[in-house]
């Protein structure tokens, strides 16, 4: 199927900024589901609130918009109801870490088979450009306007204390690795956690002095590293690109079902 | 023996009530005094292949039973007060969204953690307000677990049928009480099945564009129509809209499709209200006090009678004006500070008839209660 089977063209234009990078993940979210050749009808993405999140919208899918931080928690009750669908949960970072930490750590623990992907542009751009759980010290916001002092989550390793079963990190320079990254992940059974640094000029750019797009996707590929890399050990700092954790984990549903046929033995 | 006579709690003819209407999905989180209703599904669920999930809090629950309805499911969640609370905002997305779906609220004592093993009625307000915006709401109660049992499935067939979440406000007593259940036999309840649509593969589908009769059936996810669902003010495709005309058709139709049923929506029982001078005018456990003020008073001579609300939700404000018409006095029998006597006072001619009898203790309110309230309202003293 083509990319662009898989848009509701009658919901454009889209509402992102000109340089998000947003639609990178989308595009690349796209090309995965093609690649897999998965049809329409089998696929609910669950998206919750924030400038990520409206590209539910614009997929034609089964697509629920839900609440700021809650979308893991409807997916849940989706895919537990109906376990042959595949679930694409897509969350920025503050819906996703801030208000959604808890159902983003307890669906990790349940490994319940969707794929969670956080569009981590490190800040709350629909509001204005607030600091995030993943904005980090030093940074500036408009709620931080002498700079951060939260530090930040690592999302992998809070995915991987939480007993995810797929964790996974590239970011919007890196589409082709992007792309493979979600074939695995949406293949993976169990819960799957992708982290993508997106940029967002508009707001984190324009607060820190990052630049334009181009030049905060270029830091992408300047200070991020494959997993393991000579250069990570020359450079500490540099953050690491790749898959950190694939493993197979009885899955929530599959494990359910097997409750079911207790119950229906009479134990 | 007629293994369908049960001697049980009122939380068990509840989850007998929501497995008899067809129950397939139930979400929650423990929590004093509803946690049986959890429990006993967390058994019988899956017995007959449906689905419990103990989620992480209760709005998660409330989540996870939106995200289920919309596959199809019956879903139900099971609270109380403080768990409530939290359900509010989602509450207010299966509003917004029109999601099918029935939310028990066990009432205890509030505010805040309160006194959680004792019983009240203080979540009524917090039922049709709790969540933000302007809203319609169905909440519905009973006082014995027969009714219990049919209100339960009431609740489900009323969500089906105007797409809308429906709460069970019962309370401590309700829930903790044992009595006698007899569990009708398939068919002798009516259950309302969820209207699907019959638009077929490859027609467009507008799940947001209501019938000629205000209904909107519906198309399962997984199904073969794809759409948007959204809390934000959305089109007939479910997409979000700020167009003025947009927002302002989809609200009246949220509210107005309750408020225009209010009649089919509402069910009560009355007791000797014919030629009753003093009408009391309860709902819940505190109705079975008031049913017993009233048969001890009656062969004694006293015209009292009792009008048993079952719907508080939307509040049937021209029955109680019409039945309350001919009464010297009323008097609403209810264990908080008068949530439901505001109601009243609205609904009647002469506010000023309208009494309070109450207890605001976490002690169930008596017979003798009542009696003395009433007597110091007659002016006879206690």
């Amino acid at each position: 199927m083509a990319i662009k089977d898989y848009l509701r063209e009658r919901f454009f234009p889209h509402l992102w900024c000109s340089g998000c990078g947003h639609g990178i993940v989308l595009n690349s979210l796209l090309r995965a589901l093609a690649d897999l050749g998965m049809s329409k009808n089998e696929i609910v993405m669950v998206s919750g609130i924030g400038c990520s999140s409206r590209i539910s919208g614009y997929v034609d899918f089964h697509t629920l918009h839900t609440i700021h931080g809650r979308a893991l928690a409807f997916a849940t009750g989706v895919k537990l109801s109906r376990p042959e669908l595949n679930l694409l949960v897509p969350m920025g970072d503050g819906d996703a870490l801030a208000i959604g930490g808890n159902h983003f750590i307890h669906a990790a623990r349940r490994n319940i088979d969707l794929t969670a992907i956080v569009m981590n542009n490190r800040i709350y751009g629909m509001t204005g450009g607030q600091y995030s759980p993943l904005s980090g010290q030093g940074i500036m916001a408009t709620t931080a306007p002498y700079s951060n002092i939260d530090y930040d989550f690592d999302t992998v390793e809070l995915a991987k204390a939480a007993g995810a079963t797929f964790v996974a990190r590239s970011t919007t320079y890196h589409t082709q690795q992007m792309t493979k990254m979600f074939r695995q992940a949406i293949l993976h059974e169990g819960f799957a956690m992708v982290e993508i640094l997106s940029q967002c000029p508009t707001y984190f750019g324009r607060k820190n002095r990052a630049g334009s797009a181009i030049d905060m996707m270029e830091s992408y590929k300047e200070n991020t590293t494959p997993i393991g890399s000579k250069s990570k050990m020359e450079n500490p700092d540099l953050i690491e690109r790749g898959i950190f954790v694939q493993k197979e984990v009885p899955e929530y549903c599959n494990e359910y079902d097997k409750i079911i046929e207790k119950a229906m033995k009479g134990r | 023996m007629n293994e369908n006579i049960k001697f049980v709690q009122g939380n068990e003819a509840c989850v007998e009530g929501a497995l008899f209407a067809g129950l397939d999905f139930f979400a929650g989180y423990p929590i004093t005094p509803s946690t049986e209703i959890a429990e006993l599904l967390s058994i019988r669920l899956p017995q007959r292949g449906g689905k419990f999930i103990q989620m992480e809090d209760e709005i998660a629950s409330m989540c996870a039973i939106i995200g289920a309805s919309l596959t199809g499911s019956k879903v139900m969640t099971a609270t109380s007060g403080p768990g409530f609370s939290l359900m509010q905002e989602a509450l207010g997305y299966a509003i917004m969204a029109e999601i099918p779906c029935v939310i028990v609220n066990v009432q205890r004592g509030g505010p805040s953690t309160g006194i959680p093993t004792r019983v009240s009625q203080g979540d009524v307000n917090q039922a049709r307000w709790g969540t933000h915006g302007d809203h319609a709401i169905v909440a519905i109660t009973a006082s014995n677990h027969q009714d219990v049992f049919e209100t339960t499935v009431e609740a489900f067939n009323i969500s089906e049928t105007y797409r809308t979440p429906v709460i069970l406000l019962y309370d401590e007593v309700i829930g903790h009480m044992r009595e006698r259940l007899i569990v009708p036999k398939e068919g002798e309840v009516p259950s309302v099945k969820r209207l699907k649509t019959s638009v077929r593969e490859g027609v467009d589908y507008h799940p947001y564009l209501p019938r000629e009769d205000g209904r909107l059936p519906m198309s399962d996810f997984g199904g073969v129509h794809r759409y948007n669902v959204t809390g934000l003010f959305h089109d007939m495709w479910g997409f979000p809209s700020d167009n003025p005309k947009v927002v302002h058709d989809l609200l009246r139709h949220l509210v107005d499709k309750i408020h225009n049923n209010v009649n089919q929506i509402t069910k009560y029982k009355s007791y000797y209200l014919d030629d009753a001078e003093c009408i009391l005018i309860s709902y819940g456990s505190a109705a079975r006090s008031a049913l017993h003020v009233v048969d001890y008073l009656r062969p004694r001579g006293e015209k009292i009678g009792l009008l048993e609300l079952q719907t508080l939700w939307p509040f049937p404000h021209s029955l109680i004006s019409e039945k309350c018409r001919k009464a010297k006095y009323v008097i609403v029998v209810e264990m908080n500070m008068g949530q439901i006597l505001k109601e009243v006072r609205i609904a009647v001619e002469e506010p000023e008839k309208i009494f309070l009898a109450n207890r605001i203790d976490g002690v169930f309110i008596t017979p003798m209660d009542i009696r003395n309230i009433m007597r110091l309202i007659q002016g006879k003293g206690v």
